[in-house]
């Protein structure tokens, strides 16, 4: 997926996410789960060049920043910080929005090293929507000091996608994390990211489905994806893709979508 | 011996427990797994508001506050040391 077609809806995408990007910016998109730091990545990033605001018709604030690194330019989006992409609230619907819709060009998951395990739930989610994930495995200081070690190079190869450790607060390996957004947003590293497989009858169901919503859909959006949300009787997905696209085929997308859900 | 299973509104305050199952569906199970409530995850009951609801709890390292409304549909086994510590303090 994610064949960079660059279409005028592209530009679309980004309006309807409120951004507006100069020539040639890379878009990338700022997750995490709450107190990770992510706030902390975020101000030693983008230093003081940043913008704060709310999600269009949302009461839900969001800061912009932007860098440049490697002469390139960068618009780094910071997502509400959640524990999922379920949509269950407004921070989630915002964060899951714009991973499926917004279209950035990768994305960034803070991890907090200390208790890794309950950050990788996030991180295995945002690799379901878009291969072009970097983790950043930050507080590893806080980590060492208790006597965990991360090991980010296994990580990296066990998720497919480069882990970077950071500590924030100290400017601790932000060069390292900016080379390798760069690399992962122009297409230098190719991620493999580790899918969730279910179990076969959903795979079957979630295909079935796909096969059926795929008319209707841009080619960038992730069609596994989108199915396996119709699959758990999500209908926000179908209603976040109309407003943020409106093409014209949204009747018939809410009818299919319907059609799933009724069964 | 067999460890009797209780629902977590009823994991007394400075406890800890072992999650089994759940009986929550739809959305809010989701949710709850999201969270990290998983079978098998260490669950220590921290502190209890004034009304006795809801109840703050570390899950996994991050401390959470659910209503007993959700925690009745978690159910565990209490650890045997009333004093057991998660590991992933913050």
């Amino acid at each position: 997926m994610n064949v960079t077609d660059k279409s005028l809806c592209t530009a679309a995408a980004y309006e309807a996410f409120g951004l507006r990007l100069s020539k040639n910016q890379l878009v990338i998109a700022l997750a995490g789960n709450p107190n990770t730091g992510k706030s902390t990545v975020f101000n030693a990033l983008t230093g003081l060049k940043q913008h704060t605001g709310n999600w269009p018709g949302k009461t839900v604030l969001r800061a912009e920043g932007t860098f440049v690194h490697r002469n390139k330019k960068i618009l780094l989006v910071d997502l509400p910080g959640t524990y999922s992409l379920l949509a269950t609230s407004a921070d989630e619907q915002v964060a899951r929005d714009f991973l499926c819709l917004g279209r950035p060009h990768a994305v960034i998951v803070v991890a907090d090293a200390t208790c890794l395990e309950r950050n990788l739930n996030l991180v295995l989610q945002v690799m379901e929507i878009t291969p072009k994930v970097v983790v950043c495995v930050n507080l590893m200081d806080e980590a060492a000091r208790r006597g965990i070690k991360v090991d980010t190079e296994v990580l990296s190869r066990e998720l497919g996608v480069p882990c970077i450790p950071t500590v924030a607060r100290d400017g601790k390996g932000l060069t390292e994390l900016k080379d390798a957004v760069l690399d992962v947003a122009r297409g230098v590293i190719v991620t493999s990211p580790r899918q969730v497989s279910y179990e076969p009858y959903v795979e079957q169901a979630a295909a079935r489905i796909e096969s059926r919503i795929r008319p209707y859909l841009p080619g960038w959006v992730n069609h596994r994806w989108v199915a396996l949300r119709l699959l758990e009787g999500d209908m926000s997905i179908i209603k976040a893709i109309i407003d943020h696209l409106g093409n014209g085929s949204e009747q018939l997308l809410l009818q299919e979508g319907s059609a799933v859900w009724a069964r | 011996m067999t460890d009797t299973i209780l629902p977590l509104s009823q994991l007394p305050k400075g406890a800890s427990g072992t999650v089994k199952y759940l009986t929550a569906q739809g959305q809010v199970r989701r949710h709850l797994l999201d969270l990290g409530l998983v079978a098998g995850s260490r669950i220590e009951s921290i502190r209890r508001s004034p009304t006795g609801d809801p109840t703050a709890f570390n899950i996994r390292g991050a401390i959470i506050a659910l209503r007993n409304e959700d925690a009745d549909q978690i159910f565990i086994t209490l650890d045997k040391t009333m004093e057991g510590k998660n590991e992933c303090h913050r």
